[in-house]
């Protein structure tokens, strides 16, 4: 459960930072009408939907940290055989790489309002990420086909379950994309595309580094790491 | 005596306006509604209809243990399918679901000042997959095989095992998914009243001048979105391993002969899974409680809350620390024991802070002009219970004593005191509270003081006992306890009196029923603000408030939400909304 309490350290420590900030020491009962300081604390300057976006990611972010906390623990047992992974899955990694730049550029377009070059960005993401997620099943049954199937060994089952729920999140994904690019191709007012842009570009970006944290965890060099953090502390 | 100094006379135009969603047809205006309020009450209505469900199941459960071997219809494996189903509808999609979906759903918006949600679809999808949920959780009952009765924490590898009913049918399975599905609805619902609380205040409501209502349900808003992901993984994992045959909890095992396909599993993951969601879910149902509670005494006391910075502090720090007392539920697991140590310790710092608000809570009261409401009797009665089912958890927070108590009825009446009876009485008091606003119409004063002796001394008859019980060793989840040397004579009569009280506490809430349903035409009228508070969900144009909550242009707040009997105002509150210095220092000055 390490990794679950030191992902949850990280958002207490950004909890105690925001709220460090809303003078939480303040004496309500002394202080009435609209002083000029006030008026600061009152919302973000952030829109609404990027912080709502945020919130969303942590508790993914949590989802995810709680998996990887359950395959540390399993991965103790005695029965536990690595698997080996595909070499398929750094050319998928690169595909995801490729579909965060795209959609980067498209947010980098949509600030100077060309309206071309956005459209451009969403279609390469989208089609990238279409090619990961094919890669992925490919991958899959390439491991299938070698008898490393999800019922023979837990290290096979928790490949399954994270890269699947992996999977899902970026199909979840694919419909806010979808719908920023029906905005795109049927001119949407340029402030509300540019929102849209922004989120799927920060989305595709956090889902990235899930992607290699996973990465990194199912080819066994988050374990190393650890190790050699464990070591240094001790 | 109204002094407004110049900065008070902001002009409202420099509120920013929402888009709000308008409907257009009966469906959408109270079906497929948008709107926080709508939503609200769909959410309570639902919940208080499966929590209905879980009421029977307990009088089914008290039919067998009071009156044992009467009741043919009643097997073990009904036993053990009642406790289970009831466990869960109560803690989850009763108490869950009533607090933040009902409460959190009315009472954010208008308490802030924001005329709806900030993702108003969403918040109408959150509903509709919670109902989804709930009717999947139903379907469990007439499923083959039944409803699961692996016991509300589901633990495997017992929970999908032959033996177990539902284990190897649907029971268990629609139990699984029942919650996955809820998850993702909440997950919705919670990310609105994240943001709300964040992005909707209106002008000049700051942090410190929210309503300790509002704290409460936003801090338990956000322990509930990093606590429940871990009961989606469990689920998950745990569904893989019912329906695929992995074996991520699943050790390998013989059952009836036959060895299993399961090889390996750890039953100790799922229960560190399941505790990392279940120990933040009691402050998840209490947190709201404690901030409802705090609103109740101080608008009926017409006395500003003790110690308001120190009650919001409290509410961080008990949200904060719920996260790390977790394995405090499983002692008896067999785990190392200096984590026993540490878990221990940290439940026990858990006092402090809560110890803080029951102080501030008693201190609001002294010397205050104590109006004996039913909502406030309510709010007191809360207080004393809580002290209640907490000292009993001192008890158990410690190794040497949870080890001999654990699984026996002491368990029972600790956890139904601090999280069964606590919660739901201040449930009843916000009912009793908020009705003239949800409604325009007050519930009946002697049909809600009849409800609340027999509801408060009821359950104390009920749950006292077994505290004794539990001492006796009288163990928990066990449908026959006949032939047992504990069970004395005298311990069958102490089960069969507490059977009698359930049965009669749960009459007391049809009267609660007749009387909701009843007052909604036949009630007194309640006026904006019958019970003369402050906040601003009081000071709507209309009652029950309109689309949009708030008139044409949105209240600015001008003050804490506590100003009762200020010296030298005209009357004993001044709302939130209301500009200028009551102060009689500045008066003076």
């Amino acid at each position: 459960m390490s990794v679950i309490v030191v992902f949850l350290l990280v958002i207490a420590g950004f909890a105690g930072w925001w709220l460090s900030h809303q003078r939480l020491t303040a004496k309500p009962w002394l202080e009435q009408g609209l002083a000029g300081d006030f008026v600061g604390f009152d919302r973000s300057a952030l829109p609404t939907a990027k912080i709502g976006l945020g919130v969303f990611l942590a508790v993914v972010g949590c989802l995810f940290s709680l998996f990887t906390s359950a395959y540390f623990m399993r991965m103790g047992l005695p029965d536990w055989q690595s698997l080996p992974l595909p070499r398929l899955l750094w050319l998928n990694t690169g595909v995801l790489v490729l579909s965060s730049v795209a959609l980067q550029c498209a947010v980098v377009a949509a600030r100077k309002g060309q309206i071309d070059n956005v459209r451009l960005g969403l279609a390469t993401a989208g089609l990238t990420t279409l090619a990961f997620l094919v890669g992925q099943l490919m991958a899959w049954r390439q491991l299938t086909g070698d008898g490393y199937v999800l019922t023979s060994n837990p290290a096979n089952s928790f490949f399954y379950l994270i890269t699947g729920m992996h999977g899902l999140h970026i199909l979840g994904g694919l419909v806010g994309l979808g719908r920023t690019s029906i905005g795109a191709w049927n001119g949407a007012r340029p402030e509300r595309l540019r929102l849209s842009v922004e989120l799927c570009a920060m989305y595709w970006h956090f889902l990235l580094f899930v992607w290699l944290c996973i990465f990194a965890l199912l080819a066994g060099w988050a374990a190393t790491f650890i190790d050699i953090c464990r070591q240094l502390l001790t | 005596m109204v002094d407004v100094t110049p900065a008070d006379a902001v002009p409202p135009a420099e509120v920013g306006e929402v888009e709000l969603y308008h409907p257009h047809s009966w469906w959408t205006k109270y079906v497929f509604s948008q709107d926080a309020k709508v939503i609200a009450v769909q959410y309570s209505a639902t919940a208080t209809a499966i929590g209905l469900v879980a009421l029977v199941l307990s009088w089914l459960m008290r039919l067998q243990l009071g009156f044992p071997g009467t009741f043919d219809f009643i097997t073990p494996e009904a036993y053990y399918q009642f406790i289970t189903m009831h466990g869960m509808i109560m803690v989850i999609y009763l108490l869950t679901a009533l607090f933040l979906g009902g409460f959190g759903n009315y009472l954010i918006p208008l308490m802030v000042g924001a005329r709806d949600m900030v993702f108003p679809y969403v918040n109408m999808l959150s509903y509709w997959i919670y109902l989804l949920a709930v009717l999947v959780l139903v379907s469990s009952f007439f499923a083959p095989g039944g409803p699961t009765g692996a016991g509300w924490t589901l633990y495997p590898p017992q929970a999908i095992m032959t033996g177990t009913p539902g284990g190897q049918d649907w029971g268990i399975i629609l139990m699984l998914s029942s919650l996955i599905l809820f998850i993702i609805g909440f997950t919705m619902g919670g990310l609105n009243y994240v943001v709300t609380v964040l992005q909707g205040r209106t002008r000049g409501m700051t942090l410190m001048r929210l309503p300790l209502t509002v704290w409460g349900i936003f801090t338990a808003t956000v322990m509930a979105l990093l606590a429940f992901p871990a009961l989606f993984v469990a689920c998950v994992m745990m569904l893989l391993d019912r329906a695929l045959g992995t074996s991520f909890f699943m050790p390998a095992i013989v059952e009836m002969g036959q060895q299993l396909q399961h090889n390996g599993g750890s039953p100790i993951l799922f229960q560190h899974l399941f505790w990392f969601f279940g120990h933040p879910e009691v402050y998840i149902v209490a947190l709201p409680a404690f901030g409802i509670v705090s609103d109740l005494i101080s608008t009926h006391a017409r006395k500003n809350i003790f110690g308001y910075r120190m009650m919001v502090w409290a509410i961080i720090a008990i949200g904060a620390l719920s996260f790390v007392v977790w394995a405090h539920h499983m002692y008896v697991s067999g785990m190392n024991p200096y984590f026993g140590f540490f878990f221990a310790t940290t439940t026990l710092i858990i006092a402090v802070p809560t110890a803080i608000k029951v102080y501030n809570w008693v201190l609001t009261l002294w010397r205050g002009d104590i109006h004996l409401t039913t909502p406030m009797l309510f709010a007191l009665a809360f207080i004393v219970t809580f002290v209640n089912g907490g000292l009993t958890g001192l008890f158990l927070g410690n190794v040497v004593v949870d080890v001999p108590l654990s699984d026996t009825m002491f368990v029972v009446a600790h956890f139904h005191m601090v999280m069964g009876v606590a919660p739901i009485l201040v449930i009843f008091g916000a009912i009793y509270h908020w009705y003239p606003k949800v409604t325009g119409r007050m519930l009946d004063e002697t049909l809600g003081k009849f409800h609340f002796w027999v509801t408060f001394l009821g359950a104390y008859l009920i749950f006292f006992p077994m505290h004794y019980l539990g001492l006796m060793g009288v163990p928990r989840r066990y449908a026959e306890l006949t032939d047992m040397t504990i069970m004395t004579e005298s311990a069958h009569h102490l089960n069969s009196f507490i059977s009698i009280m359930a049965f009669i506490v749960g009459f007391a809430q049809m009267v609660f029923l007749f009387n909701l349903i009843w007052s909604i035409r036949h009630g007194r009228e309640a006026g904006g603000n019958p019970w003369r508070a402050t906040t601003l969900e009081w000071q709507t144009p209309q009652t029950p408030p309109a689309h949009g909550n708030f008139g044409k242009e949105l209240p600015i707040v001008y003050r804490w939400a506590y100003d009762y009997s200020v010296p030298g105002a005209k009357e004993d509150f001044i709302p939130q909304n209301v500009p200028g210095d009551f102060a009689p220092s500045r008066e003076s000055a």
